[in-house]
């Protein structure tokens, strides 16, 4: 019998609330890209006024572990799992941030048709999305390998990213017409990306979790 | 364990300064205590520096005050005991037939868990020690009294009523009384049972403090049962458990990223 019963159920508690704002913030990524890309303007406005929940989540999870430190005294792989909580909340908060301006994105955009490039977009959206639940999955299953290969798959969002921003640049010379939609898919992109690094962030503070010592995945 | 070579490492928690330059004040080998059957020391190695604060930790019955009172041989009081290895204090053997327990002592301070100040002046608490190696001048009685008390930080505190009996002031004030008092002796070593488990919050503030300036001069050796003390001031810790080391390493290393998982359960509470 554990001797810190009441410690060990808070710390599950933040651990639960922590995949729960993580599926959230991921789930609200996924809805956002798949509004964009059906032209579903009220879904796009849903992941807007969700959003408000995920950033009410992070305060929480931020108080309770504020609480916790204040309270427990924690030291070592339990001070970690408490720090580490606050950051992958605030990363995983930046997610639903990104999904809110895709939405937005999607809003401006309305029913005019999308260029082709939307593909690639929606290719760095899947792998974006496999990495955040992949995260997820290490971080539940305190799996270092899993989150290690988390790293891998970013190197492909960024080629990705970058093709894609070649890509439109290109057509922003041939369809001048277009450069607003040009403009607002560069940036879903850009989130996109974005949120790829978010994940590979978490795969690192699961390490230094684990393993109490700081790597970087990214090089 | 899993190996997870080909990732770099970016930073890891090191020690703050090079320890290895610094001279052993004690240096423990393969110390083994015996209370009658009971093994209660299990071949102890550990490299005591000097001018470092070393915190021992570990739950009750690990050894740690066993372990302390070796280092002064105060341990030799039970009529049971056996021992075999060696402590060397400055590299010379404590346990040699013709090393003088009187010696050691002068050279060794200890601190209790419990203020035990003489029922005595303020003043003679403090002179009893050099009175007892043979000062009778009341000058240099009187710089060694203000040295000693200002020493341990009580001075402001007690000069105008350094006659009164060291009783009528507070237990923490009592206890750095008896800082004052293992001062006096000009100690180069100073042992610290349990110093602040017996004071409130404010008066440990006090001695924790006053243990961080004392390293300048002094070093120390202080067994405590409150992990945090352990971590706020001491330099290096080491954790027993049924009379071993289980582990003994830099404090940032023991209480961020201990290598034994039996010190991790014990730091966070988890048994102990």
């Amino acid at each position: 019998m554990s001797v810190r019963e009441k410690f060990d159920y808070e710390l599950n508690s933040a651990q639960d609330q922590l995949i729960g704002i993580s599926k959230m913030a991921v789930e609200a990524l996924s809805k956002s890209v798949k509004a964009l890309l059906t032209h579903d303007v009220d879904a796009a406005l849903e992941v807007i006024e969700d959003d408000v929940e995920i950033n009410k989540l992070e305060e929480e999870i931020n108080d309770q572990v504020i609480l916790m430190i204040a309270k427990q005294s924690p030291v070592a792989t339990d001070l970690r799992r408490l720090i580490v909580t606050i950051k992958v909340a605030s990363d995983m908060e930046r997610v639903g941030d990104y999904a809110v301006n895709i939405a937005k994105e999607t809003i401006r955009i309305g029913k005019e048709d999308l260029l082709p490039q939307i593909r690639q977009i929606e290719q760095m959206h899947d792998l974006a999305v496999a990495m955040l639940y992949q995260v997820i999955d290490a971080f539940v299953e305190e799996d270092v390998l899993k989150a290690k290969e988390i790293a891998e798959l970013d190197d492909q969002v960024d080629e990705l990213y970058g093709d894609v921003i070649r890509k439109l640049m290109h057509a922003g010379g041939e369809h001048p017409e277009k450069l607003s939609q040009i403009t607002q898919l560069a940036f879903v992109s850009r989130y996109m990306e974005r949120s790829a690094d978010h994940a590979t962030n978490i795969a690192e503070q699961l390490f230094y979790l684990v393993k109490g010592r700081h790597y970087d995945l990214n090089s | 364990m899993t190996t997870i070579s080909p990732i770099k490492i970016k930073k890891e928690i090191q020690p703050k300064e090079q320890h290895d330059i610094k001279k052993s004040v004690y240096l423990t080998k393969q110390l083994n205590l015996w209370y009658g059957d009971k093994h209660a020391l299990k071949n102890i190695d550990l490299d005591i520096k000097e001018h470092e604060v070393t915190a021992i930790i570990g739950p009750s019955g690990c050894g740690k005050s066993t372990y302390i009172k070796t280092l002064n041989r105060m341990v030799e009081l039970v009529p049971t005991v056996k021992t075999s290895g060696e402590i060397l204090y400055r590299e010379r053997n404590i346990f040699d037939s013709n090393y003088a327990v009187e010696e050691l002592r002068t050279k060794v301070g200890m601190v209790f868990q419990k203020p035990n100040p003489f029922p005595k002046s303020i003043y003679d608490n403090v002179a009893y020690g050099p009175r007892i190696h043979g000062i009778k001048n009341k000058k240099i009685l009187d710089e060694i009294v203000e040295k000693s008390l200002r020493g341990a930080a009580i001075w402001d505190e007690v000069k105008d009523r350094l006659n009164e009996n060291a009783y009528s002031i507070s237990g923490g004030q009592q206890q750095r009384i008896c800082i004052a008092r293992a001062l006096a002796i000009e100690p180069d070593v100073i042992l610290m049972d349990e110093p602040t488990s017996a004071l409130d919050p404010i008066s440990t503030l006090k001695i924790e403090e006053l243990v961080q300036e004392l390293k300048k001069d002094y070093s120390i050796i202080i067994v405590t049962h409150n992990m945090q003390q352990a971590a706020r001031i001491s330099d290096k810790t080491a954790f027993f458990l049924n009379g071993e080391v289980i582990e003994y390493d830099d404090t940032d290393v023991i209480f961020s990223n201990p290598s034994d998982k039996r010190t991790e359960d014990y730091i966070s509470g988890r048994f102990g």
